[in-house]
């Protein structure tokens, strides 16, 4: 069964339509990563397959039920970190995740050992019962996390969970979430950490200006833009960007110590670099070419799209 | 409509609102004190007789305390980022409304009951319809803690500037509904003015359990409180829908 269909999907705040007739299936068990730049309609898109918000046109079943005809059925299938996701800073972690038991309609027994069980996981056993307005952000988000688990929803949707919070606590997040994944939830990541989405995700959904830009599994997005190449160069000096700009040259980036050319042509982009080196008096120290990283294709495509 | 999750939804609404909003200050502000402090600038120090007074007093106390949860509780979520965890949860609209107004209507019951009994036997008066009484008591709660929830969906993220609006409302009522001015004593355009006020119905029907010279049927009083009731819960319906995502 596939565990989310949204069909046609489309909502228009005033004249802005913030997302445009998309489509797309979400197999059980799968972890989808929504990518896509700010104000592409990523949390849109979410907000209307967990409910929050209603679309203008179109439909989203979460496991064959459908979210607007019956929203609660639907929206008991799923644990969910909203954008603005919160958790109550006048209850404790452990009031928190029993307030959403109970939302959940989970018997005191189940909420009391799942509670236990989600919090020691998340590294809050000894905190459960303080308020939350006494903890860091990270550890604020980890039981924003716990609560959208504690029910074993079938489905996950996670927006942006791990923005802005300390790499501790993003790893036991990631490692949670990875973990629910292996047991057969279906994940649903919003983030604009590419390279978490690669690491973790079966398949990105690029998402820009309301419309799908892309989908498909990472490394076949990468080997279907094969075209775009990175030349990646260390010099043994300082130099300015407006020294290499060329017509076969994207981008070009400092990388650390090194530069970065995105180049459809890395034949003439290394010519071109190496004119540039002899002009600038510069010494090659290192010199490689590298495929299309899943950020070339995400760049290229969120540029490309109309 | 699965009933069963509706149900288990309005009564967690109800007991996430009494765990964290019973405990907020401008609960205590607008619920407690300005009733009292009401009751101290024109009760106090004035020749007048308790028992005549004391039907449209006990209204004024169970109108505002009603009307003092359901005011905070959406703009407070908002403006803390927890309501759209909570849209997300198994509830509709329907179910965040009426899971706050159960919790303002507790409210506003536990605290005109003690009054009202406090009064009552401080004052030695006597009830000749408790169940009229005991009618009236769940109904005007219920009716004023959903004008306090059509308040708290009007859109705001600022939990002040919605008290701000909620006090610009009932400060009139209080004036027009026979609290002050006995509706019996009540003629012309005062009369009919206070028609429009679900709060004079109250104070009318609080009256007629007490002996008092009531202007309308109890009956007329019980039914305008449901009406009132009905017309605040569907109100607030549709605007909540329309402003649910405004200050997200």
């Amino acid at each position: 069964m596939d565990a989310i269909r949204a069909d046609n999907l489309t909502k228009e705040y005033g004249e802005v339509v913030a997302v445009d007739h998309i489509s797309f299936v979400v197999q059980e068990g799968e972890f989808l990563g929504l990518l896509g730049p700010n104000g592409a309609g990523k949390t849109t898109t979410v907000r209307m397959l967990n409910g929050v918000v209603e679309p203008d046109a179109g439909t989203v079943l979460i496991m064959g039920i459908d979210m607007v005809k019956r929203p609660l059925e639907a929206k008991s299938r799923i644990g969910c970190i909203p954008e603005t996701g919160n958790v109550y800073q006048d209850l404790s972690a452990r009031e928190n995740l029993d307030l959403v038991g109970r939302f959940h309609g989970l018997s005191r027994s189940e909420r009391e050992s799942r509670s236990g069980e989600l919090l020691t996981s998340l590294g809050l056993a000894d905190r459960g019962d303080d308020y939350v307005r006494t903890y860091s952000k990270g550890m604020r988000q980890r039981v924003s996390v716990a609560c959208a688990m504690i029910h074993r929803p079938s489905i996950l949707l996670l927006d942006e969970p791990t923005e802005g919070l300390d790499v501790q606590s993003r790893r036991v997040i990631t490692d949670l979430v990875k973990k629910t994944n292996a047991e057969g939830s279906t994940i649903v990541l919003t983030t604009h950490n590419i390279e978490e989405a690669n690491r973790l995700c079966q398949r990105v959904c690029i998402i820009n200006k309301g419309r799908i830009a892309a989908i498909e599994a990472p490394e076949k997005l990468r080997r279907t833009y094969a075209s775009i190449q990175t030349v990646e160069v260390a010099f043994d000096g300082k130099v300015d960007v407006a020294s290499f700009a060329a017509e076969h040259v994207a981008r070009a980036e400092v990388f650390g110590d090194k530069w970065r050319f995105s180049t459809d042509d890395p034949d003439e982009t290394i010519k071109h670099i190496m004119k540039v080196a002899e002009r600038e008096r510069l010494k090659i120290v290192a010199l490689s070419t590298v495929g299309p990283s899943l950020e070339d294709v995400f760049v290229r495509l969120t540029e490309e799209e109309p | 409509m699965n009933y069963p999750i509706l149900l288990r939804g309005v009564l967690t609404v109800t007991r996430k609102d009494m765990r964290i909003y019973y405990r907020k200050a401008p609960v205590y502000i607008f619920g407690l004190l300005m009733p009292a402090f009401l009751f101290f600038a024109f009760f106090i120090g004035r020749d007048l007789d308790p028992a005549k007074y004391f039907p449209g007093f006990l209204a004024m106390s169970l109108f505002f305390t009603s009307s003092s949860v359901g005011p905070i509780i959406v703009p407070w979520e908002k403006q803390a980022g927890t309501f759209e965890r909570l849209l997300s949860m198994p509830v509709t609209v329907t179910t965040i409304i009426l899971g706050d107004m159960l919790a303002g209507a507790i409210f506003g019951l536990l605290i005109s009951t003690i009054v009202g009994v406090a009064g009552i036997v401080l004052l030695g008066l006597s009830v000749t319809n408790v169940l009229l009484l005991a009618v009236l008591f769940l109904l005007g709660n219920a009716c004023f803690a959903a004008m306090g929830e059509l308040l708290s969906s009007t859109g705001g993220r600022t939990p002040s500037n919605v008290m701000m609006l909620s006090s610009l409302v009932r400060f009139p009522l209080i004036f027009i509904s026979g609290v002050f001015i006995s509706l019996s004593d009540m003629t012309g355009l005062g009369l009919v003015t206070a028609y429009f006020s679900p709060l004079s119905y109250l104070v009318d029907g609080i009256g007629a359990t007490m002996d008092q010279n009531s202007v309308f049927h109890w009956g007329v009083d019980i039914l305008s409180l449901l009406a009132f009731t009905v017309l605040f819960v569907f109100a607030s319906g549709r605007v909540l829908r329309r402003s649910l995502m405004k200050g997200l």
